[in-house]
């Protein structure tokens, strides 16, 4: 790779849409990965992550902007783009039908691997993934996270220059995911690319070194998620949650207690540099919430101050 | 051009369009064969015993039959049928899992392989698993005695090419399904009547006059006539059999043409 490569954008999207009849799925984003960063898409769903994924991917044709993966146009380059992409799609895609080394070794030959190649890289990221054990049994009855894991393997057999993870961890329980993620950061630490989409706000602040904040197909922000949480945020946040009835009667009582207060169905926020202080005043202010919570700025928070709503509803 | 220059290739396989999809589909024939294997030698053993030999032994050689005996007359009625229905099958269920229960085709499209190469691919699955089962079928209907010429052998390619023009016709129109809901009415409505009557059993001639045209533009009929006329062998008409042949490869081509149509509509969204 030459240094002047090195400095070229991976993928390079400008006024990038995606259209369904009418409905717009992608509303003329800009956006940017370097080689070697760690790339999230933060929405809901539906924010339009999945059907960028598929752009980039070159599976799904662009209806209007420009688009250039690799240094190339996927719309008319796909399959030599796809040659050198790792894709983990949203939902598992295994041939049930077959074991778990047979995935990787079929998934391999779509590449043009040789059978020899294949299978020697198939058993490299079994180990890496933590499922050579599992090499000869069926993939059926394996859990959602040792799935989500082989679908992981199965996305690095052709060695990619750029790895697409669309919602890698969502369905897992919580201990699965600490797995996936730990793999995940591996991979970055090698300097493998990584473009990923979340409504998780935690998975974005673990794995993303930047990314982009999108709702109703378009993006709203963009940043690291430690700028983000400056920029849009609070350093803390208190939460405060009242009995049953008793916060729609407070009007007027919780103002000025931080910089911001967001009132939730459920719960208060009020933000403020320094958390404790806000619950000290709100004691003084004869408040008598139920419970009392202090905690760090998230992208939650981002999401919620651009947007008025939460990540997941 | 690319930007970044791209790992040497290692390793790099012999390739041609379709190949990899048909090699997937031998990975999953070679996990799932013994499942099948049986049904596929019983069924002409009890198809050709039962109404060959037995129910054959009740029917005069009549000249409606060519002058040959009942068995030596059914035999490439119920290869060519066989053939359609396993051509029919492979074109609903198994491939319908790839678009939409396995979602198979997905995994395949976000690599270098394409839409072409998974219709491509797809067509000669049909070929190679049409193959199998008629192979099976000619082997038994052999040893039961039911070919006569040494044209016979000919019948095998025939009965392959019936079976892949409705499978792969069958696969371009379940592409367009949303549920399997319709597939259990195309067998009751279609594969079931074509099994009656176009020839399978008896000579369409048989049917009466407003309904023995109907059977002239059934694509089963053109490959039964074809099947059946190559294994018995004697008064070869070219003309008839290059009409036929003519059907068959035509309904192939078309049903493949269509494929990459309603393939990529589905996959390319």
């Amino acid at each position: 790779m030459t240094s002047d490569a090195a400095r070229q954008p991976l993928i390079s999207a400008r006024a990038l849409t995606k259209k369904f009849g009418t409905f717009v799925a992608v509303d003329a984003i800009d956006f940017d990965v370097a080689p070697g960063e760690a790339f999230g898409f933060l929405g809901p769903n539906g924010a339009g992550k999945t059907s960028t994924m598929r752009m980039i991917g070159a599976v799904s044709p662009r209806s209007g902007g420009q688009l250039s993966v690799l240094g190339t146009d996927p719309d008319q380059h796909g399959a030599r783009i796809r040659a050198r992409l790792g894709v983990v799609p949203q939902e598992d895609t295994l041939d049930t039908e077959l074991t778990v080394l047979e995935n990787l070794l079929i998934y391999g030959r779509y590449f043009d691997l040789s059978y020899a190649e294949a299978r020697i890289r198939a058993l490299e990221l079994l180990d890496f993934v933590q499922l050579s054990d599992r090499a000869k049994t069926l993939v059926e009855p394996l859990s959602g996270g040792m799935k989500r894991r082989l679908t992981i393997a199965r996305s690095l057999i052709n060695e990619p220059d750029l790895l697409l993870l669309d919602e890698p961890t969502t369905g897992l329980d919580p201990q699965a995911r600490h797995l996936v993620w730990d793999r995940l950061y591996r991979l970055k630490q090698r300097g493998t690319t990584l473009v990923l989409t979340t409504h998780y706000m935690d998975e974005a602040e673990q794995l993303c070194d930047r990314l982009v904040v999108m709702d109703k197909a378009k993006i709203v922000a963009e940043g690291s998620p430690r700028a983000l949480i400056e920029q849009y945020s609070t350093k803390e946040v208190l939460e405060l949650r009242f009995p049953a009835g008793v916060q729609d009667t407070l009007d007027g009582q919780l103002d000025g207690l931080g910089d911001r207060v967001e009132k939730l169905p459920d719960r208060v926020l009020v933000y403020a540099a320094d958390g404790e202080a806000a619950a000290t005043a709100a004691h003084e202010r004869g408040l008598v919430p139920e419970t009392i919570l202090v905690r760090r700025s998230s992208l939650e928070d981002v999401f919620l101050r651009l947007t008025g709503r939460s990540l997941i509803e | 051009m690319t930007a970044i220059a791209a790992p040497a290739p290692r390793g790099r396989a012999f390739n041609f369009p379709g190949l990899r999809k048909l090699e997937h589909s031998l990975f999953v024939y070679r996990r799932v064969w013994r499942g099948t294997f049986f049904g596929t030698l019983v069924s002409p053993v009890l198809f050709l015993s039962a109404m060959g030999v037995a129910l054959g032994s009740l029917v005069p050689s009549m000249t409606a039959f060519g002058g040959v005996p009942y068995l030596v007359f059914l035999a490439p009625g119920l290869l060519s049928a066989q053939a359609m229905q396993t051509g029919t099958i492979e074109g609903t269920w198994p491939l319908f899992a790839g678009f939409k229960w396995l979602k198979t085709f997905d995994a395949m499209i976000s690599t270098p392989i394409t839409v072409r190469d998974i219709v491509l691919g797809h067509l000669y699955w049909l070929f190679v698993r049409i193959g199998i089962v008629t192979g099976i079928f000619m082997v038994v209907a052999f040893l039961f005695g039911a070919f006569t010429s040494p044209t016979f052998i000919l019948a095998w390619p025939s009965a392959i090419l019936t079976g892949v023009a409705f499978g792969i016709c069958m696969s371009a129109w379940t592409a367009t399904r949303k549920t399997e809901q319709s597939f259990s009415i195309i067998f009751r409505f279609i594969v079931t009547p074509l099994f009656l009557f176009s020839g399978t059993f008896f000579p369409i001639e048989q049917l009466p006059d407003q309904i023995e045209w109907v059977a002239w533009f059934t694509p089963l009929f053109h490959g039964v006539a074809l099947t059946r006329a190559l294994a018995i062998g004697h008064d070869l008409n070219l003309v008839t059999l290059a009409i036929h042949l003519a059907v068959v490869l035509g309904l192939l081509v078309i049903g493949t043409l269509f494929a990459f149509r309603t393939f990529r509509k589905r996959l390319v969204i």
